[in-house]
């Protein structure tokens, strides 16, 4: 069976929402829709507090071209714009929605074009899908339109459909594959369209073999090969399933597209559906609540800008909770407080019962985490070199910046040694270094740009 | 085992059998000394023919120089430093440890007047102790206050606040700053050079660097709303104006939530220290004063002089 090369087997606990049909979750009193939805720029708040919004309606536009839109996910009156806890960024602005019940859709949404897909032209899916604020649903949440628009010099030849869900006790995707697959397949149609693609492909690994099964009938019918990939994390992340699928490896820095790919999730497939067929911009998503700390874990429907809140209380989550992950437990991050609202790269909230405490030691040279990484990276010589503070040679000479924080490497650790959060702040360091650099640069050209001026008057 | 010795045998033979024992002597000091004669000529040449110029005042200003390398010029260090102000022309008192003395030096060499340089101390704008400031979480990762801060904006609950993991004191090249048992870095004057590692180190850039002379400062730096800050932090800014109005030099200014002094205007004669109900704007003064008599009380019992 194809893979790649290093990576894990944790224990991945699906037992507890594989089974669980997706499930719309009743409206909250509030919804906060949080305008730093995507990677890049957050978007700008277009309302004012007292508007009356509609289902689809524009509550944000593009902070620029890599940013996306944001919509009302229901009708309703906005009562503010203000900041408000967000689940990776702290703190974020965000419109608050009070609704009225009816969920009605804005003109022009939520109709059912009757258009076929083979009608709208790839320039045309492409704007719709920026225009529904699509962004990378598995996660990651990159705009969507900026993936499918490369540059002129490079060609994307086949588009990756990713199913893998390697993360462990999340299900959603393996929900919406069983459960929508026919949507599925026309996103994958779409996305092959849009950017021009000879060929379309779905890797699902080898654990849920129904999902497969169910999409390889459909899939076959345009031919699309659905491909089952070995059970190893981090097989859904985007590079490695490049490498397992094609044979290809992204060059150091590089993106999918120097290597002819184009990766997108398969809940992002079915957003770009609702998106061009159905113009339905991004108001909702699958989102797997589970653990030992929610007694009804299970896959559910849910608004983006649904306090969290609110959805754990109808998953049955009680006290006792000791820590809250918002994503999966390799690469999700753990939240101070339920207050934070549901995101459109929300995959997954796992309510965990245990807060292991830990004491972290001495690098022990045991080569763990250089097995494992699946960027071919030597974590050990990154953490020791984080711990003398040297962030500057992490980066020039051990390749930091290749990392996908992926989690390998911290989970493997015999010695418990925090080596993705080195990294994260190596990253960091390499940022304000680079910022630096840019004033200096400036500095210098402006002073040169002055001393000829003078020397010409 | 293969024994190593027989393939030698021959070659110390071959040695044992050379004619004359002297002869070899003589002839291996005459051709080693030619050799050495010949190499000893062409580095003579070459060191005339591709000497570097250097200006003796390079090595004059760097003898002044404390040597710390610490960077507060903006240089890459003390060498570079001399380098620039005798080829560069820059100015000869910018080393900050040096302080006043060095300028002095310098001038000196360099034939110039010292100019005017003022001592200045690293002061931190927060007073949110671990006993005072709220956390919002329980935080386990790596002891770093930039690694925290990229952590949900760090576990205080002001994120304008002190982390209190000591970044500060592992950049402080002089020993100056130590963390107190209140869970904040505390910076000892007498040490402090005023190179700025600290105000680089800070994730939220809590140092500043000010002149000694200047007493009154606010300690904190928190631009949320009253309400706000005050839920966080026991001693945080709530921007009640008290200090504006206590003013009598229109110094000091509520802007974007947070008291800041205007250094030109403020005489620093404490009005606003004793208005503000939050205590958040320190006298230094005073402190300085207090810190001076512990050290001689201290010193006078006999203990050791422990500066807290």
């Amino acid at each position: 069976m194809r893979t790649f090369r290093g990576g894990v087997h944790p224990h991945d606990h699906k037992e507890l929402a594989r089974e669980a049909a997706i499930e719309p979750v009743p409206l909250p009193e509030r919804l906060v829709v949080s305008m730093n939805q995507q990677l890049g720029a957050p978007a700008k708040a277009v309302v004012e507090p007292g508007a009356e919004v509609l289902r689809g309606e524009l509550l944000g536009e593009a902070g620029g071209f890599v940013s996306a839109p944001v919509h009302a996910p229901t009708s309703g009156r906005v009562v503010d714009v203000a900041p408000h806890p967000h689940p990776v960024a702290g703190s974020a602005p965000a419109v608050v929605i009070e609704p009225d019940g009816r969920d009605a859709w804005a003109e022009g949404c939520d109709r059912d074009s009757g258009e076929r897909l083979d009608a709208v032209e790839p320039g045309e899916i492409v704007a719709r899908i920026r225009e529904a604020g699509v962004v990378g649903m598995g996660g990651a949440t990159f705009p969507t339109h900026v993936k499918l628009s490369p540059p002129k010099d490079k060609s994307i030849e086949v588009v990756i459909l990713n199913g893998c869900e390697c993360e462990p006790y999340l299900t959603a995707d393996h929900r919406l594959m069983l459960e929508r697959t026919a949507e599925v397949v026309s996103g994958l149609r779409l996305l092959v369209k849009a950017v021009g693609a000879s060929r379309g492909v779905i890797g699902v690994e080898a654990n849920k073999p129904d999902a497969a099964q169910a999409l390889s009938g459909l899939a076959a019918e345009f031919g699309f090969p659905v491909e089952v990939l070995r059970v190893k994390y981090p097989q859904g992340a985007e590079k490695q399933l490049i490498k397992a699928l094609t044979g290809r490896e992204v060059p150091s820095g590089g993106l999918p597209m120097d290597v002819g790919c184009l990766v997108q999730n398969v809940g992002t497939a079915v957003a770009a559906h609702e998106a061009v067929l159905r113009a339905r911009p991004v108001t909702e998503r699958v989102c797997t609540v589970t653990g030992r700390g929610a007694a009804r874990p299970g896959n559910y429907l849910v608004r983006v800008g649904m306090p969290m809140a609110h959805l754990l209380a109808h998953a049955g989550v009680r006290g006792g909770v000791r820590r809250l992950v918002l994503g999966g437990p390799m690469m999700g991050l753990a939240q101070w407080t339920a207050d934070v609202p549901v995101l459109k790269g929300t995959s997954g909230v796992l309510a965990l019962m245990d807060a292991p405490e830990w004491k972290t030691r001495a690098c022990i040279s045991c080569g763990r985490c250089v097995e494992g990484c699946p960027s071919y990276l030597v974590p050990s010589r990154l953490s020791i070199l984080a711990e003398a503070g040297a962030f500057s040679e992490m980066i020039d000479e051990a390749n930091a910046l290749d990392c996908i924080e992926c989690g390998v490497c911290t989970y493997v650790c015999p010695a418990r040694r925090p080596i993705v959060q080195w990294i994260r702040q190596a990253k960091w360091e390499a940022r304000i270094r680079k910022m630096k650099a840019d004033r200096v640069r400036a500095e210098e050209a402006k002073r040169a740009q002055e001393k000829e001026s003078a020397a010409t008057a | 085992m293969i024994s190593l010795a027989p393939p030698l045998m021959p070659v110390l033979a071959a040695a044992d059998a050379a004619p004359s024992p002297v002869g070899t002597v003589a002839l291996s000091i005459l051709v080693v000394g030619l050799l050495g004669a010949v190499f000893g000529i062409i580095l003579f040449v070459a060191s005339k023919k591709f000497a570097v110029k250097t200006d003796p005042r390079v090595e004059e200003v760097l003898g002044a120089l404390p040597g710390a390398n610490c960077g507060a010029c903006g240089l890459a260090g003390c060498p570079a430093y001399a380098e620039g102000v005798v080829l560069k022309g820059l100015a000869v008192n910018l080393c900050a440890p040096g302080g006043a003395k060095a300028a002095k030096m310098i001038a000196a060499v360099m034939g110039v007047e010292p100019g005017e340089s003022e001592r200045r101390v690293s002061v931190l704008r927060c007073r949110g102790s671990r006993a005072r400031a709220k956390e919002r979480m329980e935080y386990r990762g790596v002891a770093d206050c930039r690694a925290a801060a990229l952590v949900l904006g760090g576990p205080k609950a002001c994120t304008y606040g002190c982390l209190g993991l000591g970044t500060c004191v592992e950049a402080c090249p002089f020993g100056a700053i130590v963390m107190g048992a209140d869970g904040l870095p505390h910076v000892l004057e007498a040490r402090c050079t005023a190179c700025g590692r600290c105000v680089d180190a800070c994730p939220r850039h809590l140092y500043v660097l000010a002149p000694e002379k200047r007493t009154v400062h606010v300690l904190c730096s928190s631009r949320d709303p009253g309400r706000a800050t005050r839920a966080a932090c026991e001693v945080g800014c709530i921007a009640c104006k008290a200090c504006e109005r206590a003013c009598k030099f229109d110094a000091i200014h509520v802007v974007d939530n947070l008291a800041v002094i205007d250094e030109e205007k403020c005489k620093n004669c404490g009005a606003c220290v004793r208005a503000c109900p939050q205590a958040i704007i320190g006298d230094f003064r005073k402190m300085r004063k207090a810190l001076a008599a512990s050290a001689r009380s201290a010193t006078n019992a006999g203990g050791e002089a422990a500066a807290s």
